[in-house]
């Protein structure tokens, strides 16, 4: 895998292997934060640039770290305590240097610490064996492909209020069933050749 | 905690396993639910290893809780969960080949599993190490239950197969099912039923999708915002 080219690397993440959609990462925040279109692009937003980072520091750790001392299989600790620190820094950083973007990201980077698919994103760049380059593109990918679903979900959302839904379907059902259906969507995606 | 049964060990395991169940009740830790139960023996796969997980974290958290400082309470759990998930981890590669294959990535992802930091925080650092070690196996069981369950019926109309076992079944099977969007659409039908018979889940009862494990879930900042509008 290590000389994939960094367009198929996008593509495959953002789209064909959806983050959410068909791997299942991140989906307490996909159906939690999903109720308006603004909150869910800022929640976006904010997790495409943690996840960059962290696909960046995690690979410079696991390559330059871990691998010379032989302690690969500390990697899930390592890349959780990086990616909880990394959090805080990006936060102080953010608050300092722009103060207009803290204010529109700042409740959600906490909560990024525990969204599973950052720690995904890091696990899966090592087993794909990505180099650097391919590491960020995946990372980059990978967060686009969150933001594009949790976009769509909550323009879904914002209607789902308006039609006559079945009783026992009412609230969490319902959001499933667009789900579902989303998913069902994206797997035209599997059919780009390339 | 309701006490009307006399015995708070087995109230604990009722607790877990019907009353607040993580996974039907709480919705906590969906993306193992959904991801790993394409198959029966998946998810109980999934469902012993968190149980073993969730176990022992609440044993050992209730019996640090007097030492770790609250202020960084949390980082020591995660650092307590991770080092358990990583000998878990290796345990199943060296012993059960087949489906560390087969569960891959979501393994070492039990450390974020919503249901472990959760029961940590709302229960393991307020109680005795025993009372905590009966609420992980409660909640542990009730979580293996769940993706049993749902794993039972992904498996039956997805593939036409009862834990790897050919059914002789009139129609062929709908292949969506073990699918991904199939995960999405058995969770859908089984809270809309639980609905139906009036079990009232925790995201039903309060702010919808939220699951109430505010410490640890990235939707809790949902329920702040929330919380802001309603003031």
């Amino acid at each position: 895998m290590s000389n994939t080219s960094l367009l198929f690397i996008i593509i495959t993440t953002a789209l064909v292997s959806n983050v959410v959609l068909s791997q299942f990462l991140g989906i307490c925040s996909f159906l939690g934060v999903s109720q308006s279109i603004k909150n869910s692009a800022a929640l976006g937003v904010a997790v495409m640039f943690v996840m960059t980072i962290a696909s960046a520091v995690a690979w410079m750790l696991y390559t330059w770290l871990l691998v010379p001392l032989g302690l690969e299989y500390m990697q899930t600790i390592v890349f959780i305590l990086v990616i909880a620190a990394l959090v805080q820094i990006v936060e102080m950083f953010l608050k300092k240097s722009s103060p207009a973007l803290y204010n529109a990201l700042g409740i959600y980077l906490p909560l990024i610490t525990t969204n599973c698919a950052v720690l995904g994103v890091a696990l899966t760049n090592v087993q794909n064996e990505y180099n650097f380059s391919q590491s960020v593109v995946a990372g980059f990918g990978t967060a686009a492909g969150y933001t594009i679903a949790i976009v769509i979900l909550a323009g879904i959302r914002e209607r789902i209020y308006l039609p006559d839904v079945p009783k026992p379907f009412r609230g969490a059902p319902i959001v499933l069933l667009s789900a579902a259906l989303m998913s069902i969507a994206f797997f035209g995606f599997s059919g780009l050749s390339l | 905690m309701n006490n009307k049964r006399t015995n708070p060990y087995s109230e604990r395991i009722f607790n877990g396993l019907i009353k607040e169940n993580p996974c039907l009740i709480l919705m906590l830790g969906m993306c193992p639910t959904l991801a790993v139960t394409t198959t029966a023996s998946n998810g109980l796969g999934m469902g012993l290893s968190t149980l073993a997980v969730l176990i022992l974290s609440n044993l050992i958290i209730s019996l640090m809780r007097k030492v770790i400082p609250d202020a960084v309470r949390l980082p020591a759990y995660i650092v307590i969960v991770a080092t358990l998930v990583t000998v878990v981890q290796l345990l199943i590669q060296a012993y059960i080949p087949a489906l560390y294959a087969s569960l891959g990535i979501y393994i070492p992802l039990i450390v974020v599993n919503c249901i472990i930091l959760g029961r940590a925080e709302a229960y393991a650092n307020k109680n005795t190490p025993v009372l905590a070690l009966m609420d992980g196996l409660g909640m542990g069981l009730g979580f293996t239950a769940a993706l049993v369950l749902i794993g039972i019926l992904r498996e039956f109309f997805g593939a036409g197969t009862f834990f790897g076992n050919e059914l002789p079944l009139p129609i062929p099977p709908i292949g969506i099912f073990v699918k991904a969007p199939g995960a999405f659409l058995v969770m859908a039908f089984i809270v809309a039923v639980m609905n139906a018979v009036n079990i009232k889940t925790e995201a039903n009862k309060k702010v919808e999708g939220c699951d109430g494990c505010c410490a640890s879930c990235s939707s809790s900042s949902d329920c702040g915002t929330k919380k802001e509008d309603k003031e």
